[in-house]
């Protein structure tokens, strides 16, 4: 595998190919926030979050999706990319009910950080205050559609970990949401075989375990990256 | 040095940031060294005054006796600090707008949850009308600076008071921006 040498923030920055642009940027210590990235699992790219700015490229570029290639100048720190991805989060604190004084992921929860990271003291868009579902029927499990920012993380870590495919999107739009088999209640999805890894890939407090009351969630987040190593690297040793 | 003139004003909210104002302890008779408290729910002042040089505001804008207390406060203030989740966001004062307007949240608490004389009170001049839609202070009237929190911590509302009494602006950085 040929080894691709590009410049990252003005730091050069060597990554193998087909790595991308964020895993390369990783991999030297540079950080680019992330929201519905994880490491191991398919890339969506869905949330922007990762823009970067190549040279020589019009668009601002995810980094999640983009190959490293050799020669390649990116920035991952400009003044556009700050305002853009404060924008992102306002849009996402606006569009849903996020609520975080009374959620059970308060202080557990990567969106809040996401807002502390981005400098957002306050939101500049009118709040849209939707009408949302809360889902309760499965046994141990329950998911708040307010809480939901449609990382999709839930549906990459049901299918391409536990291999269930519970997890799929429905709707277009503002009306776009999770739904559990055929959008019927989690409770009477037959193929979740309720191993809780969308609970560990939430990195809102949409889903969660039953009982936890505010700020009492733990995703348990270090168990899905420990069985994404022991599947990626063969390491099952703690 | 001309002493601050200081207020803070009690909207939609449930008060916890007045609480957590209280939780300064001591700092308090710091802060008296160089603020006159001019309006507060902490003290008896029936109006208002003109000329305040900063306002802390608790709560959301909720309802039409708020609405006309946040003109009146952004009339007589030089800086307006939205002053906790509620006024910050909406938070949960704003947890009803989904229902859409005031009128569902009424027959919900006073009609279908009541066991005895079901009905919405109804006294004009004594029981502010609800606003259909819980709003944050910033989207009635400008503000100057925003110190979140459900409640803000005291260090933070210390630190927001130090930068006024230094003159300028408090601005927030790093975690003291978190909400809840």
């Amino acid at each position: 595998m040929a080894v691709q040498t590009l410049t990252i923030n003005g730091q050069l920055v060597s990554a193998v190919e087909g790595e991308t642009i964020l895993q390369a940027a990783r991999s030297a210590g540079i950080h680019i926030p992330t929201l519905c990235y994880v490491e191991g699992l398919s890339a969506h790219g869905g949330c922007r979050m990762c823009l970067v700015q190549i040279e020589g490229h019009h668009r601002l570029q995810p980094s999640c999706t983009m190959q490293a290639t050799e020669g390649m100048v990116v920035h991952t720190d400009t003044e556009q990319l700050r305002e853009y991805r404060r924008l992102i989060v306002e849009l996402l604190f606006a569009e849903g009910n996020h609520v975080c004084s009374v959620c059970v992921a308060n202080n557990h929860c990567e969106l809040q950080d996401a807002a502390v990271e981005v400098g957002m003291d306050h939101v500049r868009l009118e709040y849209q205050f939707p009408q949302r579902e809360v889902d309760t029927s499965h046994e141990r499990f329950g998911i708040d559609h307010n809480r939901c920012i449609l990382c999709t993380r839930c549906v990459r870590a049901c299918d391409e970990l536990e291999g269930a495919h519970t997890w799929d999107v429905s709707g277009r739009g503002a009306h776009t949401k999770v739904i559990t088999d055929m959008n019927q209640p989690w409770g009477e999805a037959v193929t979740c075989t309720s191993c809780g890894k969308c609970v560990m890939a939430c990195p809102t407090g949409a889903i969660f375990h039953k009982g936890a009351t505010v700020a009492e969630l733990d995703h348990g987040r270090g168990k899905l990256d420990f069985l994404i190593n022991a599947r990626e690297k063969k390491q099952w040793n703690v | 040095m001309e002493r601050l003139k200081l207020a803070t004003v009690w909207l939609g909210g449930c008060s916890g940031c007045h609480m957590s104002f209280l939780d300064l302890d001591e700092w308090l008779f710091e802060l008296a060294q160089f603020a006159d408290l001019v309006y507060t729910p902490f003290a008896d002042a029936k109006e208002y005054p003109h000329g305040v040089d900063a306002v802390l505001v608790e709560g959301a804008v909720a309802n039409e006796d708020n609405l006309e207390m946040i003109r009146k406060v952004r009339e007589r203030t030089r800086w307006v600090i939205s002053f906790g989740d509620c006024a910050v966001t909406g938070n949960v004062t704003a947890m009803r707008n989904p229902l859409g307007t005031a009128l569902p949240v009424l027959e919900r608490s006073y009609v279908e949850l009541s066991t005895l004389h079901p009905s919405i009170p109804d006294q004009p001049g004594i029981v502010p009308k609800l606003l259909d839609r819980v709003l944050p202070v910033h989207q009635v009237v400008a503000v100057d600076a925003y110190l979140p929190g459900c409640p803000p911590p005291a260090d933070r509302i210390q630190a927001a008071l130090e930068a006024l009494r230094q003159g300028r602006l408090p601005a927030l950085e790093g975690r003291d921006i978190k909400f809840g």
